[in-house]
């Protein structure tokens, strides 16, 4: 947890979630903190099998019965673990929202967008349709779409990639949340489109004043977005700071070796470097660190004992044995 | 193992050191290792194993002739000198008569379907990989034929053609040909749709090849399951027909034929006249709950 | 006939085909692909729309565009594996399915895909060494022919053949399985390889992994890529040459350095400005293109790009552009009336 005066808008402590199953337990997030400022956003990056979309939806407990959640998450000064379901259907959509990856699937098809919109709106304001209905028009137009009145009337069928993204936006902002989670919105997208759902999604935290978790595997699109980035590996944080910081001189290896790896104007007839092997198991997570399998800079102490946090300053951690104490 | 000094470059910087975490585990073996997991379908089959066994076994293990008739014991309740169920209208022990019709019921319920199961697989299979106007023949066919409630179809059927067993297996068949050729063809159309078709093809395997190697693996899988559920519907279907007297003639033991005739006794010792419907519902359970366990084994999520 | 290459690693390929000399490995000239709506008569949805250009022997072409314009057609044209409906396709000097030419049959033994999704490019009911050996199998080779082909290609790609053979694909990671793809690819010795979104799947470690695997085997095997992606960072490491396609054509192309330095098409300036930079301090702050890519269906007439162009004027909504040079002496064409493009005049909505 960083110091902070202000009381933080999100808070998690040492969370960990298991799946228990029948042939195994998979221990999908190890002993997580985070903390959101209000107005601030926090890009959780990994990738795929890191832990990342598991640790978003356990903030929301979307998450399914047979995961074991441990740890604490306070919304707002709120103890989200400890709330009752009709606590919870108010937390979802009112004060935390969340933007998924896939729109074609994340909204109904059988409705149309406006109506899916209005209904999220009815739900949590308890107004009537008619108002519901302008509060859906307001919303598609605050999230540009072109035409709006016309495609309130739409199926999520019937419009393109990017206006899909745009309405699951206009959605999740219909009731002004406080904390927005963004499970890699951008992924599907295309080039183009992307870079306009980004500048959008900066443009409204800034002007909703919101705080916003968006998790990504791309760093460019963490460069693009984040105040703070938070980098995790096999269901641990291994790097956390501000963007720049992180993004322009990595401490842990893992971050230098994804940094590496990204393929941006490297000499074409060179090697890329490569972090070697794959990622671990998470039903067998090997004992110490679960980095030092395919770190090049590992040593003996590595493989007895999980690196603990390391404050470089009181904003910035890497989970590292071979970085020097700062 | 192969001559690695052809290449020049240090081999780790592209090998793969991790190797692959789990078990190696074939789709079949999956599903074995599952249904040996699962102790309810493990029972229920062992009930069918007994059923079958018991079946096959009928000269064996039948107390009395199954034709045998006689007079005086007529309509015994059960324990009535030995005859452990009692006795039909006729006098024949009722023991006997079930173990044996079950020969019957079991092969006019699995004999139809593993017959229909063939045609319609190689139907559904070739349509639904070739498309287009062969595909359309091919379902609307059987869209004809599907269109109709499977017992009337039976039934129809059955009474065109006259009983008997022959025509009653027949009748099966042809009732259970149209719904096996559209669940091998939905099945076929999914695989189709795949990669790894188009890069067989893309090897340059003709159609017959990519059939036998790529196609027929994946469909068996979804074609047997829904067989062994229709192996239930047809013991039941069978048992109908001959209850309606369109299946076997008397005076060969059938369960359906059983209940036809001792329905009007059933006021004199209703235990001994409910037995063979018991014996239908026993059966046609056990086969339906194997079937469902079959799919939850087959399921595994790949 | 074995081959020494440059630097003196052996390439091993039977190259009865290979009539040497400067000639094209492969030649698309107005290739179109039009897929019928159903139900509405007359419209189609005309995925590619006359499509030319050349792939080098030895070289790798890289073909860019976004979703809807029609590059993973093109890839199946290439192969055959989709009929073109117009246009030809010539490869080694000869025309494919034509009288006189050479068969389809004969262009599988000697081109190749790789294809985007890996898990649904492997038959889940095969090892993987049976899947890699099939190629071989059907071409002609016996069963433990194949067999040893696959155990050769498979240690290639990095794959121990112990390890991962007899490994299903549900066992494997996903850029494991594309490496398995990718030896499928190879068992059959093409020449030609066209590799549809291979890494874009995949993570970015693993695709670097895979990136220089590719790298390594092609100099090695002495191949031809055509090389498809969306990622312009990929195809600018991998390419020599570049073609970006939108809607169904190809609205520029030339060598990699010049279009990455001096893009000259209004769209291939977009897609450039589109990637997010590494800098957070150095933030993209105006979408350099508004709206999505279109459908294929009813393209605009006139230039297909003009409804999103900055720079469009009178000319660009009536009459089609051909792609012309732009820079002398360089091969670099573009399909646009107007020239000496630069990004920031113009009118760009913000978002």
């Amino acid at each position: 947890m960083t110091a902070n005066d202000a009381a933080p808008l999100l808070a998690v402590d040492d969370l960990s979630v298991r799946f228990v199953g029948r042939e195994a337990t998979v221990h999908a997030v190890n002993g997580v903190d985070l903390t959101v400022q209000a107005g601030e956003v926090l890009c959780i990056l990994g990738e795929s099998g890191c832990g990342k979309s598991v640790t978003l939806r356990a903030m929301l407990r979307l998450l399914p019965r047979r995961a074991a959640i441990t740890g604490r998450i306070h919304v707002a000064g709120r103890d989200v673990l400890a709330m009752s379901p009709r606590e919870l259907r108010d937390l979802r959509g009112g004060l935390v929202s969340m933007v998924f990856q896939e729109p074609m699937t994340a909204l109904d098809p059988v409705y149309t967008v406006g109506r899916q919109i209005a209904e999220t709106v009815c739900r949590h304001t308890g107004c009537n349709r008619a108002a519901a209905r302008r509060r859906a028009l307001e919303l598609l137009e605050l999230v540009r779409v072109p035409s709006a009145g016309r495609r309130l009337d739409a199926y999520p069928h019937e419009l393109s990639g990017g206006l899909r993204q745009r309405a699951m936006i206009a959605m999740a902002l219909s009731c002004n949340p406080r904390l927005l989670l963004a499970d890699e919105p951008t992924t599907a997208l295309d080039a183009t489109v992307q870079v306009q759902i980004l500048i959008l999604l900066r443009r409204l935290q800034r002007e909703l004043g919101m705080g916003m978790i968006f998790v990504t595997h791309d760093l460019g699109v963490a460069a693009e977005i984040a105040d703070r980035v938070a980098v995790m590996y096999a269901g641990r944080i291994v790097e956390s700071g501000p963007a720049a910081e992180v993004l322009g001189g990595p401490a842990h290896p893992y971050t230098a070796g994804l940094l590496a790896s990204t393929i941006h104007d490297q000499a074409d007839n060179r090697d890329i470097e490569v972090i070697s092997g794959s990622p671990p198991d998470l039903r067998r997570l090997p004992q110490g660190c679960s980095f030092a399998p395919r770190c090049s800079r590992r040593r003996a102490e590595c493989r007895d004992a999980t690196p603990t946090p390391r404050f470089s300053s009181p904003d910035r951690m890497a989970a590292c044995f071979a970085i020097a104490d700062g | 193992m192969t001559d690695i000094l052809t290449l020049r470059e240090p081999v780790a910087t592209f090998t793969e050191e991790t190797p692959p975490a789990s078990i190696v585990r074939g789709y079949w073996q999956s599903v074995f290792y599952r249904l040996r997991h699962d102790p309810i379908t493990l029972g229920f089959g062992a009930i069918v194993a007994l059923i079958v066994l018991a079946a096959v076994a009928a000269p064996l293990i039948a107390p009395f002739d199954p034709y045998a008739q006689s007079i005086i014991a007529r309509l015994k309740p059960f324990g009535w000198r030995d005859h452990l169920l009692g006795t039909d209208e006729l006098g024949r022990d009722m023991l006997s008569r079930l173990i044996y019709g079950g020969r019957v019921s079991l092969l006019m319920g699995v004999v139809p379907v593993v017959i229909a199961a063939m045609i319609g697989g190689i139907l559904g299979v070739v349509g639904g990989f070739v498309g287009g106007r062969v595909n359309t023949a091919i379902m609307r066919t059987m869209d004809v034929f599907y269109a109709f409630p499977s017992v009337l179809l039976a039934v129809a059927i059955a009474g065109a053609m006259g009983g008997g067993i022959g025509n009653g297996m027949l009748t099966l068949t042809l009732v259970f040909v149209p719904p096996m050729c559209r669940v091998a063809e939905t099945a076929t159309t999914q695989i189709r749709a795949l990669d790894f078709i188009e890069a067989a093809r893309a090897s340059g395997a003709g159609t017959l090849t990519i059939i036998r190697y790529h196609v027929l693996g994946n469909v068996l899988g979804p074609v047997l399951i829904y067989a062994s559920s229709l192996v239930s519907v047809s013991i039941l279907l069978a048992s109908g027909l001959s209850f309606l007297g369109l299946g076997v003639r008397p005076p060969i033991p059938d369960w359906g034929l059983m209940l036809s005739t001792l329905r009007q006794s059933i006021y004199v010792v209703p235990l001994v006249c409910a037995l063979p419907g018991v014996a239908i519902f026993i059966t046609s359970i056990c086969f339906n709950l194997v079937s469902d366990g079959l799919r939850a084994a087959m399921d595994v999520r790949m | 006939m074995d081959y020494r290459s440059s630097d003196g690693s052996t390439i091993d390929r039977h190259d009865q085909y290979d009539h040497g000399g400067p000639a094209p490995l492969l030649v698309a000239r107005n290739l179109r692909k039009h897929f019928p709506v159903k139900g509405a008569r007359g419209k189609a949805v005309r995925a590619v729309d006359g499509v030319s250009f050349t792939v080098a022997k030895g070289e790798t072409l890289g073909i860019v565009g976004e979703s809807g314009c029609g590059k993973s057609t093109l890839a199946r044209l290439l192969l055959h594996l989709l009929v073109p409906d117009a246009g030809e396709l010539i490869f080694g000097g000869e025309a494919v399915g034509a009288a006189g030419g050479i068969a389809v049959k004969t262009l599988r033994r000697q081109a190749q895909m790789v294809f985007q999704d890996s898990a649904a490019s492997l038959n889940p009911r095969l090892p993987v060494r049976d899947s890699v050996a099939f190629g071989p199998f059907v071409q002609g080779s016996t069963k433990d022919e194949a067999r040893a082909i696959a155990r050769d290609i498979l240690s290639r790609v990095g794959l121990d053949p112990d390890m991962f053979g007899p490994r299903y694909p549900h066992e494997l990671s996903g850029g494991q399985k594309q490496r398995v793809n990718i030896a499928r690819a190879l068992a059959v010795k093409p020449r030609l390889l066209i590799l549809d979104e291979p890494v874009s799947a995949l993570d970015k470690s693993v695709e670097a992994q895979v990136l220089n695997l590719l790298r390594v085997l092609k100099r090695q095997l002495g191949l031809t890529l055509v090389f498809i992606s969306h990622d312009l960072n990929v195809v600018r490491y991998v390419s020599r040459r570049v073609a970006v396609m939108y809607l169904g054509r190809i609205v520029e192309f030339g060598p990699v350095k010049a279009i990455f330095e001096r893009p000259q098409h209004p769209y291939t300036q977009a897609l450039l400005a589109s990637r997010p930079s590494m800098d957070p301090a150095r933030r993209i702050e105006m979408p350099p293109i508004t709206g999505d890519p279109p459908n294929p269906i009813d393209p605009p007439a006139g230039c297909r790009f003009h409804p999103r162009c900055p720079f469009v004027e009178a000319i660009c909504e009536t009459a089609d552009p051909a792609l012309r040079v732009v820079e002398d002496g360089k091969s670099h064409f573009a399909a646009c009336h107007l020239r000496d493009r630069v990004l920031g005049r113009g009118r760009l909505a913000d978002a």
